[in-house]
């Protein structure tokens, strides 16, 4: 059936089987390969994108549940000249990140957290996460890096507005 | 993992909901927030040939206060009843325990009335609203009805809806600041309870020990007569059937349902601070 879905501010509209999941519409339709595929059971989080506001794994959303949605992933935040979003700054700055497989997922998981709590404490920053797995068991600097990022203010816990980014 | 092909179609109502249902027969299956639907549907242990998505029936979301009762809709995503200020204040025990469902991301997609659908014995908001006790309003072909919720799961994976009916809404009594705790035992983040208890002015119910949710009888018979919240507790496994899996066996199990039942009481009477196991 056909699906309208803004990706990083990219509307389109594309011809999909009912059964195919979100992260695959995101890799294999719109070539977006920074959303990993991790566990393929709701569990690590590795596949995490913003659907409409709120962060979710895409592995376990169809493709065409977000018909008529905005999606963004780890490829839309930052701005168009290049410029990091908050909290890839803030990753890159604390070394929050090892081998980097579950890295574009903790990232989209962390604006999540921002979103909600603006400034986290270590346990929340920690709960927030409790969908994330990083197998490198990196989450110290990871959590320390959500904490840099909170300080960067409201924008940390945002999206890029969809008119803004060019893929 | 990909689900096996299905015909997908999308409802804007609770009317539309239903005609579908009645269209398409036993092999449709509801879709809400998928997260539980879909996993299963990924390892081809469910192959609906007909999905239907009541995902976008936005007026299915709400929290109300109704006399004294509150009613919440069915499609309330579980991060929307743990934000939700009425619910707060009249019902505390259910924006906690939606709190504790999974991980943000889950409660950001899953709902009220497809976790009570789902009837898994070891899901939270069923064994919090068994605890409260209320009603269950689905409505099918024929209109609504509404089903006790002590009478709604009949066991694992299986309720007291027809294959054409839809939840709509679940009421609750107003509880207000009375006494209440749910005291939930995982091995791990973001995961569904090994044994957990929910406790609301001398309700007791059970999740995990049994092939539904549970109310743990012989503790509130105990209370009612006036037995010490130690005594009663040490009678909360009583008439359950806890299954063995890697996780824990019956033994363990049972007594996690004694100590955790202990905890939940002396919380919501008050008593020693009990905090997460
Ligand atoms: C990684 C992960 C961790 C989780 N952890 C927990 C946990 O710790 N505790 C816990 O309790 N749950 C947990 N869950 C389950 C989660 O809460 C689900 O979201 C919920 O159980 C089902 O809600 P849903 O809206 O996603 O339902 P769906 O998956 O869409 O549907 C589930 C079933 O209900 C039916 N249904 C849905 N809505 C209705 C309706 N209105 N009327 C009639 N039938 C309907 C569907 O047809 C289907 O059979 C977890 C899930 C995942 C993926
Ligand atoms: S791949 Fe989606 S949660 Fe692991
Ligand atoms: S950095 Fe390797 S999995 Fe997290």
């Amino acid at each position: 059936m056909q699906v309208s879905i803004t990706v990083n501010g990219q509307p389109r509209t594309d011809e999909v089987e009912p059964r195919l999941l979100l992260a695959h519409y995101l890799r294999e339709v719109r070539g977006l390969t920074a959303t990993n595929i991790g566990c393929d059971t709701t569990s690590c989080g590795a596949c995490t994108v913003v659907v409409d506001g709120l962060t979710v794994k895409s592995c376990t959303v169809l493709a065409v549940q977000t018909d008529g949605g905005q999606v963004t992933t780890l490829e839309g935040l930052a701005g168009p000249d290049g410029e990091l979003h908050p909290v890839q700054r803030a990753f890159r700055e604390e070394h929050g990140l090892q081998c980097g497989f579950c890295t574009p997922g903790m990232v989209m998981a962390a604006i999540g957290v921002l979103a909600d709590n603006p400034d986290p404490s270590d346990r929340e920053v920690r709960e927030g996460l409790e969908g994330n797995l990083c197998r490198c068991t990196g989450y110290h600097n990871i959590v320390r890096a959500v904490q840099a990022a909170a300080k960067a203010g409201p924008a940390a816990g945002q999206v890029p507005q969809a008119q803004e980014v060019q893929a | 993992m990909i689900p096996s092909p299905f015909d997908y179609v999308r409802v804007q109502s609770v009317d539309e909901a239903v005609a579908a249902l009645t269209e398409h027969g036993e092999d449709a299956k509801l879709l809400a927030g998928g997260h539980s639907l879909l996993p299963i549907m990924k390892l081809r242990l469910a192959v609906p040939t007909v999905l239907i998505d009541i995902g976008g029936i936005r007026d299915l979301s709400y929290v109300r206060v109704e006399g004294d009762e509150v009613a919440i809709g069915a499609g309330t995503r579980h991060h929307e009843l743990e934000g939700d200020a009425v619910a707060a204040a009249e019902v505390p025990i259910l924006p906690y325990v939606a709190g504790q469902v999974g991980d943000p991301q889950v409660r950001h997609r899953g709902t009220l009335g497809g976790t009570v659908a789902h009837s898994d014995p070891a899901s939270d908001l069923p064994t919090a609203l068994l605890a409260l006790g209320g009603t269950v309003v689905v409505q099918g072909p024929d209109g609504r009805r509404e089903i006790p919720i002590t009478e709604f799961w009949l066991g694992f994976f299986e309720t007291a809806l027809q294959a054409d009916e839809l939840i709509v809404e679940v009421r609750v009594p107003r509880t207000g600041s009375a006494g209440w705790a749910y005291e939930k035992f995982t091995r791990r983040a973001n995961d569904w309870p090994i044994v957990a208890v929910a406790a609301v002015e001398g309700r007791v119910a059970l999740a995990n020990m049994a092939g539904s949710v549970v109310r743990a009888t012989a503790t509130e018979e105990a209370l009612a007569r006036g037995a010490s919240i130690e005594e009663a507790a040490a009678l909360a496994d009583q008439d359950t059937s806890p299954g063995a899996d890697m996780h824990a066996d019956q033994e363990y199990r049972r007594h996690l349902a004694r100590l955790l039942t202990r905890r939940a009481l002396e919380r919501a009477s008050g008593g020693a601070a009990a905090t997460a196991a």
